[in-house]
């Protein structure tokens, strides 16, 4: 089964309006079981986006979405996927603990049980000890990894990323992305994850999508395949390969815009 | 040392405030219906001391009642008006209306409408001028959900109710404490000024005004104390209470 099938969306903001904005067109794209996939693009290529219609917090203007072979809607219900954004998006009157917990509760575990779960995340992300902390105390990179141990909580087979690491600085981002990685692994998930930097793109995936704006679509697949996905190989020829492929693909996207209007 | 640093100042400030102000009426020779010096007063204070008690048992039970009624009326309001835009659309100019009239003036009026030994008409009054920063500081706080908030609890698929009550909610919590210390004093406020209209003997304002007109200056000025007292633990309690409501900002600040 694949974990996301996108076939023919469009989405028109505003539509009908002087400020119509078709934010995608005609966008197809297929996520396979334990596929980690990155979106990459400039601002306004409507990469969010396109996270946001795969989680069905917007819907298309034509086209299908389904998510574990069932309509983006029904998953979203179910919660079949995990979801986490550019802020952490914790909730400040909540522990860290009871932050975790919330998707559970809201689920409908008893008590005992979401609290083991939402422990055995927070082992998983390296922040046992701070269970007991509120979300202020934390650094920002400690409370992305909240965001994404709560994320992970209820087991999805699916983990949606809009630009999580966006906010932090470099050491931190490449100590998540290491982290995420061996999550991923570990779990079995199936990853869709939107972000503009080309090198985060190209260690976290095994294909990274390249869209360009007005209107946002996909105009390269870039299949990213690297040996091992440790720190090393940020200095190894084929990584610097798909770097250079990714960032060409970027150039010619808008190019192609230029020359053919 | 970081508690004298805090409190020190405030104290030689008070003091010293108190010592001129006892020079002053001295050494001024200035006649105690003008006003009353320090020392007099707290002797007036000292002698007085169980009817200021009383006094202001009076008066705080009102207070209370009244500002525990308004707040409660004023985030229910706050509730339904957030969950319902037309609602919300009407009620703010109402609210603002209301707040622009001179309740206390409809002290004397409610007095009318009910006996002359009933507290009902101070404790409506005090409720109907808690009831404005209450509901307008909670009603911004409702409207203000982090948009990170809205697509996680959508993506969680949570109903509107869970939404208002695990996120809405305890967002607000800061917006309606402010409000809640504005009220605190302005109950005390109100409970005491209404008393200035007649009906029941037993509260700091019919005793200030009753002093007042048997010139016995020092002791009018002795309730007066008694009244700033009430206040002050009015608002220290709604600090105390915000603290215990709010852990997650008291734990920031040690």
């Amino acid at each position: 089964m694949t974990a996301v099938v996108v076939s023919g969306v469009t989405k028109v903001f505003n539509a009908g309006r002087a400020d119509e904005v078709t934010a995608l067109s005609d966008v197809d794209l297929t996520v396979g079981d334990g596929e980690f996939v990155s979106l990459i693009g400039p601002s306004g290529c409507g990469k969010s986006t396109l996270l946001r219609h795969i989680g069905d917090l917007l819907p298309p203007t034509r086209g299908s979405i389904t998510v574990a072979g069932q309509p983006a809607a029904r998953a979203r219900l179910k919660q079949e996927y995990g979801i986490a954004f550019q802020q952490s998006g914790l909730f400040e009157w909540r522990t860290v603990q009871r932050n975790v917990e919330l998707p559970l509760e809201l689920r409908g575990m008893s008590r005992v049980d979401r609290q083991a779960r939402a422990r055995e995340m927070l082992e998983l992300v390296g922040l046992s000890e701070f269970a007991g902390h509120y979300p202020a105390q934390l650094s920002g990179g400690m409370q992305q990894r909240v965001a994404i141990a709560r994320a992970l909580a209820v087991s999805p087979p699916l983990l949606l990323m809009d630009e999580p690491f966006g906010a932090l600085d470099e050491m931190t981002r490449e100590r998540l992305q290491s982290e995420l990685l061996q999550i991923c692994a570990k779990t079995r998930t199936s990853t869709v994850f939107v972000t503009h930097s080309i090198s985060e793109a190209v260690f976290l995936s095994d294909r990274v999508v390249v869209m360009s704006p007005r209107p946002g679509r996909i105009t390269t697949t870039v299949d990213v395949d690297l040996l091992s996905r440790d720190d090393s190989v940020r200095q190894s020829e084929k990584y610097f390969a798909a770097v250079t492929e990714v960032r060409q693909a970027l150039r010619g996207g808008t190019q192609g815009r230029t020359a053919t209007p | 040392m970081r508690w004298l640093r805090t409190l020190a100042p405030p104290i030689v400030v008070g003091v010293l405030v108190v010592v001129v102000w006892e020079l002053t009426v001295k050494l001024g020779r200035i006649a105690p219906f003008i006003v009353p010096a320090p020392s007099a007063i707290w002797r007036e204070l000292v002698e007085q001391r169980a009817n200021v008690w009383q006094a202001a048992l009076a008066s705080g039970l009102n207070a209370l009642i009244g500002l525990i009624g308004g707040a409660a009326v004023g985030v229910l309001a706050a509730m339904a008006a957030s969950r319902l835009r037309l609602l919300s659309e009407v009620s703010v100019p109402f609210a603002a209306v209301l707040n622009a009239l001179p309740i206390i003036a409809l002290a004397p009026i409610l007095n009318n409408m009910f006996e002359t030994t009933s507290s009902v008409p101070r404790r409506i009054v005090t409720g109907i001028i808690v009831f404005f920063p209450i509901f307008v500081n909670t009603l911004r706080g409702l409207h203000e959900v982090d948009p990170t908030h809205r697509e996680l609890m959508q993506s969680y698929a949570a109903g509107g109710w869970t939404f208002a009550r695990k996120v809405r909610l305890p967002g607000a919590l800061p917006f309606v404490f402010t409000g809640l210390r504005q009220a605190s004093s302005l109950a005390v406020i109100a409970a005491v000024v209404a008393e200035y209209f007649g009906g029941l003997q037993n509260g700091l304002g019919s005793r200030i005004t009753s002093a007042a007109s048997f010139t016995a200056y020092p002791r009018a000025w002795a309730f007066v104390v008694g009244a700033c007292l009430l206040g002050l633990v009015f608002y220290l309690s709604t600090l105390l209470l915000e603290r215990l409501a709010m852990p997650w900002k008291s734990r920031l600040i040690t």
